[in-house]
């Protein structure tokens, strides 16, 4: 047992690093939340956690249940696939209780976010240069947002 | 917007990693070098760079306990950022980080300077008073055996995890740059050459920071430098640097040729944006430069005062142009759009958490624990009490 005697340092390291490897995996134990992997590799607690945030868009379709009158004009002209509250912004309290005013948006930025002339939107994206094409003017002076083609009747 | 110039999508408008990622892997980088410096020595037998061999385990030793610590500064949350060394796992690259640090610490670089310094420690335990007996102690872990035969397994032991070591430092640089180079949605860092190139690179920065070091350690101490060991150190850099630089350069040309959809764009953003720190800072005068010095003293017979200043010059631009290295490539890579159309700005913060002064202190902090890790475990082959390895010893 020479062999073991000359090499006993060398199992007090090993002793040392099992010590290591049994600390981190209690610390590992403590540390990692316990609904880890209960689905995948993520905390399953955080499913439930997401689910109980707040919503904040009701969506079109439950717009158009009261404001049927702007769907239907909506509907008839370029905008009809823009979401309601992609110009609106969230609304979904206003939609709980109509009482809450959601206000109008504010034209001067609304517009422009989308239809600003830019090399990086599609080239066959109706855009405009807002200084030349209205000189300052609010867009909606010409356009009516919910149908915005001027020919098709969209004036205001 | 201030900075922005052209088309940017709103979440690349400013940089999320910041200087502390440009700072880890160089230091990352160092401890891979260094220990691939001692390996070499160790495996290749390489009688002239003897001196330097403890002194590269050190070095990599006190550059390894903070590569860490810009990765945590960045993530904040300190009651969080622990956990990277906890929950290590296979599902991403970046959540590997546990193992291969772990691993490398734990399995091969603290064992192998354990194993060199034994029979140091054993002496040391006995021949010192205080703590520092107490400390030296609890290193030996009990055992006093310094017998002939219980060296000679220590030496075998020891050879076996360089043997191990010098693939677990490819592996923990090279998983550095796989971090970068396995980006795919970035253009400026997915290319298969990112682990080859950091590996290089970080030899060059390992092995010209322990050289610089052992010329500035002997000189405060006031002791002589062994020359033929700084000049086979030169030589070493010499070449590893010529490689560094062609597979950098490959890179480079394969890019130009292939001339892909993002290639104007990162164009441009060399010649603008990137100039000073990458065909300036990191060509020129951290690459170019110091190449051509150490060749010069290759090609030519120069006295010893000269080559030691050729080699403090070039090993310092060595350091600045694997600095500007990693910069180029984790600022780089954020300061054009993925749109190819638009570039933004980095600017720095000066006392933040992820700021100036911070970088600063980590790029000391590595200094001040090798000032301790020297005073501990005197590197210097005068003071060795272990016979020297076979390996080391051999011709
Ligand atoms: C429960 C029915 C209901 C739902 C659902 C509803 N609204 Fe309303 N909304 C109203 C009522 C009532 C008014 C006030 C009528 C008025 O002043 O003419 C109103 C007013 C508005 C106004 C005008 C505010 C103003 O200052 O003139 C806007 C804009 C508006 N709603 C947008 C929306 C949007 C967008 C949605 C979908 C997220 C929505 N509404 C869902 C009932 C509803
Ligand atoms: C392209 C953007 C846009 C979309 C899409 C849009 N709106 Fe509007 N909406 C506006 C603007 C702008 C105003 C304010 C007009 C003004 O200031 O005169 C407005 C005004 C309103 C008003 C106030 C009454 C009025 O006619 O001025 C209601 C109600 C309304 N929108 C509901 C809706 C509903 C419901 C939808 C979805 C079916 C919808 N909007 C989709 C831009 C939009
Ligand atoms: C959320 C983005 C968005 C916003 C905000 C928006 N639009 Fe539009 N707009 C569209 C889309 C999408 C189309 C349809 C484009 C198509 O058919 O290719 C469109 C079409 C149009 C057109 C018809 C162009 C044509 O001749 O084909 C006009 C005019 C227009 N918008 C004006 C406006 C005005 C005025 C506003 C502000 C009240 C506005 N838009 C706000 C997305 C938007
Ligand atoms: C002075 C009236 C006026 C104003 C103000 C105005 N427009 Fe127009 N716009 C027009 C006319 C007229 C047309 C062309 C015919 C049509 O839409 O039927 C047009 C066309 C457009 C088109 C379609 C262009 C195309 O290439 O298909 C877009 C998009 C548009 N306008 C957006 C805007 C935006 C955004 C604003 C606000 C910055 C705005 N307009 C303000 C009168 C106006």
């Amino acid at each position: 047992m020479k062999l073991f005697k000359d090499a006993g340092h060398l199992f007090r390291l090993a002793g040392v690093f099992l010590l290591g490897t049994l600390s981190f995996l209690a610390i590992r134990a403590f540390v990692v939340p316990h609904s880890f992997g209960q689905y995948g590799h993520y905390r399953g607690a955080a499913i439930a956690e997401i689910a109980a945030h707040p919503v904040h868009f009701a969506g079109h379709q439950t717009c158009e249940t009261c404001h049927s009158d702007i769907a239907q004009t909506k509907s008839a002209g370029k905008h009809a696939q823009v979401n309601c509250e992609a110009c609106h912004g969230p609304l979904a309290k206003h939609a709980d209780d109509p009482s809450i005013d959601p206000g109008k948006p504010d034209v001067a930025v609304l517009c422009v976010r989308c239809h600003s002339a830019s090399a990086a939107r599609p080239k066959d994206f109706p855009q405009v240069d807002a200084d030349q094409h209205s000189g300052g003017i609010p867009c909606t002076t010409c356009h009516q947002p919910h149908n915005p083609v001027i020919a098709a009747g969209g004036a205001k | 917007m201030p900075g922005v110039e052209g088309f940017m999508y709103p979440n690349e408008i400013s940089l999320y990693w910041s200087v502390l990622i440009v700072l880890y892997p160089f230091i990352t980088g160092l401890v891979a070098g260094a220990f691939i410096l001692a390996s070499l020595e160790r495996v290749f037998r390489v009688e002239a760079v003897r001196p330097t061999y403890r002194l590269a385990l050190l070095t990599a030793l006190a550059f390894l306990l903070v590569a860490p610590l810009p990765l945590q500064l960045h993530l904040g949350h300190p009651e969080r950022s622990l956990e990277m060394y906890m929950t290590p796992h296979r599902t991403s690259a970046m959540a590997m980080f546990g193992f291969v640090y772990l691993w490398y610490l734990m399995a091969v670089l603290t064992v192998e300077i354990w194993l060199d310094y034994r029979a140091d420690i054993v002496a040391l335990s006995n021949s010192t008073t205080g703590w520092r007996r107490w400390l030296y102690r609890i290193l030996t872990l009990g055992s006093q055996n310094v017998s002939e035969r219980a060296l000679h397994i220590d030496e075998r032991v020891g050879w076996l995890i360089t043997l191990i070591g010098i693939p677990s430092a490819f592996l923990l640089h090279g998983y550095v740059g796989f971090i970068f180079g396995s980006i795919k949605a970035n253009p400026w860092w997915s290319s298969p050459l990112m682990p080859v190139v950091f590996i290089f690179s970080a030899m060059v920065s390992g092995i010209a920071a322990v050289m610089l070091l052992y010329m500035v350690l002997m000189r405060l101490r006031r002791q002589p430098i062994d020359m033929s060991c700084v000049d086979t150190i030169a030589q070493y850099l010499l070449y590893i640097f010529i490689i560094d630089f062609s597979l950098e350069m490959l890179d480079l040309i394969h890019r130009i040729y292939e001339a892909d959809e993002s290639f104007r764009s990162l164009d441009f953003m060399v010649h603008t944006r990137l100039w000073l720190s990458q065909v300036v800072l990191q060509i020129c005068i951290g690459t170019l430069t110091p190449i051509l010095l150490l060749f010069l003293v290759q090609v030519t017979k120069l006295s010893v005062p000269v080559r030691k200043r050729i080699y403090v010059v070039s090993g310092s631009l060595a350091l600045i142009g694997i600095f500007a290295m990693r910069w180029n490539v984790v600022i780089g890579g954020q300061l054009f759009s993925k749109s190819f159309l638009g570039y933004t700005t980095y600017k720095m913060a000066l006392a933040t958490r992820e700021g100036l002064l911070v970088s600063i202190a980590l790029t000391i902090l590595p200094l001040v624990i090798l000032w301790v890790l020297v005073k501990l475990l005197p590197p210097w082959p005068e003071k060795r009490h272990a016979p020297l390895p076979a390996a080391l010893a051999a011709d």
